[in-house]
């Protein structure tokens, strides 16, 4: 590895870097405070070396790692979360009598590993980021100790995920045995040959999709998911929304688009494996949602249904004249998705209490009337999530429909859209509960850390929903090598 | 810049209004009023100044162009990645849908003078949002702009229903979302449809309503196409199969609710229809017509029997809704210039008469608590005012010669008859139940004994401002139409490009990037 490798790689040595100052610094001395100061200066220090990696970008980093335009926007993407998500969780830890500063040093080290899935071109590092991502979630997951849900979903998130990681290192080896190779680019070549066996290779991806389907929480790998959500703190949920979930996504373009698995010989079989997917995806994840009184539970089940909506452009884009428009489709998504993921679970945390985390609908009841700003947010989210005009969700879900319809998608874009009002039925029914006459309850106030990340969040929301030019220009320039 | 105020006065009066709210009660009240009037003036004043006998001066008809001769343009760039324009234009009809926006927009606010109490500067906020969104939807050119228009007004429009409504008010404010929303995306579908039908034909990604106008599409392209704008601009006229939202959310809406509703977003749908649909898909609707024209007199004879057997006053309002708008949609597709006055009288004409009849229902309702027609009865006695002036408008809905009704519905029916005679025949018949239903109403709740006793306060000098200009329009319309129609006539040309294979001269540099794959 020459010297240009190394700064490509900067962000991601700067992020493990504070990933040890932070503990040597919990070991020296523990201090709430001081923890995140570090951990923000080190994320805002990995943010700032991107632009010292983008001009090498595309850089191949050793046969494990790319780092390309693509990884470097999820880079970003992925650190401005985190960002957002230790500020949260300073407020919402400082009401909980657990050691507090381990969760920085868990959560920066699960961004590593999302980082490094978002730069992968190889199963040997998807694998390692993974599991580095993985381990640390079941920490987090089961964060506050003392309370009876969160070790029962972190137990249940371990044992499943544990069994999931089986089946993804059963499907590549069969993959390796079918192909001869572990690089997704490799691949390509590899299918042309013509002794290829076509049941290892069919297998093989079913098998890969079902590890990676379980992260993503498609139908029918999603039975984790509401229990997970509703038992994780919410930081955490937040965490597991969106980070998990987006690198996961990040790295299963990367893969259908660089190693051309679709264009080989079980490419009919394989797709309509994950047009499947994506179908139930969409409508059970909305269907199931109606049924739930929890609002995590809720946002549990919506997020299995934008997992769905999302397939929408990875299937349009398997044709290579579509690619760059899936592409950007996606990244846009996952951009407005974090967002409103970030800002719901937020608000969530914001109105936990010690005793338990926000959930039951009645705790929103008439939220509006007592704090509108923290409502307000709260609604405009919901909003997102729905997809309604001036926010970033309407934009996303304008992109997905204009990736399906350039590539004449016709059957995926109509579910998408009608499973998307089902969608809103139970987002309005919350929205409903928050506008609801006053329920006397107390509300927690917001907190400075709190209410900047929130507003920031609000104003990203709407401004991507408004203005989404900029956004549009950084993305566009997006493509996977 | 001016197209730029109508939209921007509401919006930013409606952020302030919520504000105002910690600085005194009235304060959201008089700062909505203002707004409204403040556009109405300003709509007045381009109306004056682009009165049609100055725009002959202007522009000769002898440029016998189809391309819509817009009178006030915006045009902005938005998001070029996909030749996405910030582009409003304003012309007759778009000029005379505005007008009867700040009209009623002025109405809405005067009667929720004392019926809204609570939560006012929020109310307003809605209020004023919803008049924006539909401002923008009347003005929007870019068919992305519209849509974006198209949905914001349905959110502020849900708040109202479902804060101020009545009983069932949950139950209709979904209802009415989820029914709009779904068409809604159908129309999304279908623009991006088309939008990529374009760029395939041409290489040029845009949503610029000049350019797709000329669109080449096959015939089974063309179909679903509009089909997709039909259904969504359908849902909101409302045509009869998927008119079951309208009873509802009307009836459960607070009276500015319903008047915005009945007043200005059935509207949105028929301009959508005469403003998209019959220019982008002039041979498919031509196809279409008679299909169209049958739901059309479907809905007139089915609304109209059905607001017969309503108890409840804004229910029995809402179903004539469905059979007004029925003609709306019959003088639309009927293709000729004659039914198409018509249907632009007719909705204005409904607009402010049955918006009349929702105040009143309002009214009504803050005086006695109940939208019973069986708990009425006599209240000429006690209400003589507010009687008399229920009688002026459920006449007008009735069509009485003189008023506004009368002229929209006579004229469609004159357009219909040399097209389908059965048709217009089934329609006129539609005006015949008009006759029961009005007059059952007026009977069964002014006619009579006083048989509860009601003892109740008559129309208050604010209500009577509210009113009367709204009984002067309707005579205006019914006595001398020519003023409306002649603003209309000069877009009749480029609302219905000829039926046969449409080749449109391409806008002059159509806006938009090259499609870059």
């Amino acid at each position: 590895m020459n010297r240009a490798g190394f700064l490509a790689l900067l962000p991601l040595i700067v992020l493990a870097a504070t990933i040890v100052v932070v503990m040597l610094s919990i070991a020296w001395r523990r201090r709430h405070g001081l923890t995140l100061a570090l951990t923000l200066a080190g994320l805002a220090l990995g943010f700032a070396s991107l632009w010292i990696a983008a001009p090498l970008a595309p850089c191949q980093v050793t046969p494990l790692l790319v780092l390309d335009r693509y990884s470097l926007f999820f880079f970003g993407l992925f650190f401005t979360s985190e960002f957002a998500i230790a500020l949260l969780a300073y407020d919402y830890l400082r009401r909980h009598e657990v050691p507090r500063e381990e969760f920085y040093l868990l959560s920066l080290l699960a961004t590593l590993g999302a980082a490094v899935l978002a730069a992968s071109s190889h199963f040997a590092s998807f694998f390692l980021g993974l599991e580095t991502m993985s381990i640390s979630l079941y920490a987090l997951i089961a964060y506050l100790r003392p309370r009876p849900r969160p070790l029962e979903a972190g137990v249940k998130y371990l044992v499943l995920a544990a069994a999931s990681a089986a089946f993804l290192l059963f499907g590549i080896a069969l993959i390796y045995a079918a192909l001869g190779t572990l690089d997704f680019r490799r691949i390509a070549p590899a299918l042309a040959a013509p002794s290829v066996p076509p049941a290892y290779l069919a297998a093989g991806f079913v098998l890969l999709l079902a590890g990676i389907g379980f992260k993503l929480a498609l139908v029918p790998f999603h039975l984790w998911t509401p229990d997970v959500y509703e038992g994780a703190p919410a930081p955490v949920a937040a965490w597991i929304a969106t980070l998990s979930k987006g690198s996961i996504f990040a790295l299963l373009l990367r893969f259908l688009y660089s190693s051309r698995l679709l264009a080989g010989p079980a490419a009919h079989r394989l797709l309509l494996v994950l047009s499947l997917i994506a179908f139930l995806s969409m409508i059970l994840g909305n269907l199931l949602a109606l049924l739930q009184s929890n609002v995590k539970r809720i946002l549990a089940y919506s997020s299995i249904a934008h997992m769905g909506y999302l397939l929408v452009p990875v299937l349009a884009g398997l044709r290579p004249a579509h690619r760059s428009l899936a592409v950007e489709a996606v990244a846009f998504y996952l951009v407005a998705y974090f967002l409103t993921t970030l800002g719901a679970f937020g608000v969530i945390g914001v109105l936990s209490t010690a005793q338990s985390d926000a959930g039951r609908i009645e705790d929103f009841q008439g939220l509006f009337w007592r704090r509108p700003l923290l409502a307000g947010i709260f609604a405009v989210m919901l909003f997102s999530l729905a997809g309604i005009p001036a926010t970033a969700g309407f934009m996303g879900k304008y992109y997905l429909v204009a990736a399906g319809a350039s590539a004449a998608a016709w059957a995926l874009i109509v579910v998408l859209v009608v499973t998307s009002v089902i969608g809103l039925f139970y987002y309005l029914r919350i929205v409903a509960a928050l506008f609801a006459p006053l329920a006397p309850a107390p509300s927690p106030r917001l907190s400075p850390a709190s209410g900047l990340v929130l507003g920031a969040l609000l104003v990203g929301l709407i401004w991507l929903g408004v203005f989404p030019e900029p956004m549009i220009r950084l993305i566009h320039a997006l493509a996977i090598r | 810049m001016i197209l730029l105020c109508f939209i921007l006065i509401p919006l930013s009066a409606g952020g302030l209004a919520w504000v105002a709210e910690r600085w005194h009660a009235q304060a959201p009240r008089w700062l909505a009023l203002a707004a409204m009037l403040a556009d109405f003036a300003l709509g007045l004043g381009v109306w004056i100044h682009f009165r049609p006998g100055a725009l002959a001066r202007l522009r000769p008809p002898a440029a016998a162009h189809p391309a819509p001769a817009w009178l006030l343009q915006l045009d902005w760039h938005w998001i070029p990645r996909f030749g996405i324009r910030f582009h409003l234009a304003l012309d007759g009809l778009s000029l005379l849908l505005l007008l009867l926006t700040f009209f009623l927009g002025i109405v809405s606010v005067l009667v929720s003078w004392t019926e809204i109490r609570e939560r006012v500067g929020f109310f307003h906020l809605n209020l004023l949002w919803v008049l924006a969104g539909v401002t923008g939807v009347f003005l929007a050119l870019d068919l992305f702009l519209f849509y974006f228009a198209w949905e914001l007004m349905l959110v502020p429009m849900f708040f109202l229903i479902a804060l101020w409504g009545h009983e069932r008010r949950r139950y209709a404010s979904v209802k009415f979302f989820l029914f709009t929303q779904l068409s809604g995306l159908l129309m999304l579908i279908a623009i991006l449809a088309l939008v990529f039908a374009h760029a395939a034909a041409t290489g040029v990604l845009t949503f610029e309503y000049a350019a797709l106008l000329g669109t080449p599409l096959s015939g089974a392209a063309a179909w679903w196409i509009m089909l997709g704008f039909f259904i969504a601009f359908a849902v909101k006229l409302p045509a009869v199969p998927v008119h079951t939202w309208l009873p509802d959310a009307h009836t459960e809406a607070p009276t500015a609710g319903s008047v915005v509703l009945a007043g200005l977003l059935l509207k949105t749908g028929a301009y959508g229809l005469l403003r998209f649909v019959l220019p982008l898909f002039p041979r498919v609707s031509h196809q279409f017509a008679p299909l169209a024209m049958l739901l059309a007199v479907l809905g007139i004879l089915y609304g109209g029997l059905l607001a017969y057997g309503q108890n409840d006053f804004k229910r029995m309002v809402a179903y004539t809704s469905v059979s007004h708008l029925g003609f709306v949609l019959l003088g639309i597709y009927a293709g000729n210039a004659l039914a198409l006055d018509g249907a632009l009288v007719t909705m204005i004409a409904h607009g402010i008469s049955t918006g009349a009849l929702f105040v009143l229902a309002g009214l009504l309702q803050q005086r006695l608590h109940t939208r019973d027609l069986n708990a009425m009865n006599g209240l000429w006695d006690t209400v003589p005012r507010l009687s008399g002036v229920a009688l002026f408008f459920a006449l007008a809905s009735l069509g009485l010669p003189g008023l506004g009704d009368f002229v929209g519905e006579f004229l469609v029916l004159l357009g219909a008859w040399p097209v389908s005679r059965l048709l217009a025949a089934f329609a006129a018949a539609g005006i015949l139940v008009a006759t029961f239903y009005a007059l059952r109403l007026v009977q069964r709740a002014f006619h009579g004994p006083n048989r509860h006793a009601w003892r109740l306060p008559d129309l208050s000098r604010r209500e009577t401002l509210a009113l009367a200009p709204m009984i002067l329009v309707l005579l205006w319309l019914g006595l001398f139409p020519s003023t409306v129609l002649r603003t209309f006539r000069l877009v009749i040309p480029s609302l219905q490009p000829p039926a046969a294979p449409a080749v449109l001269p391409a806008a002059p540099a159509a806006p938009g990037k090259a499609l870059r794959p």
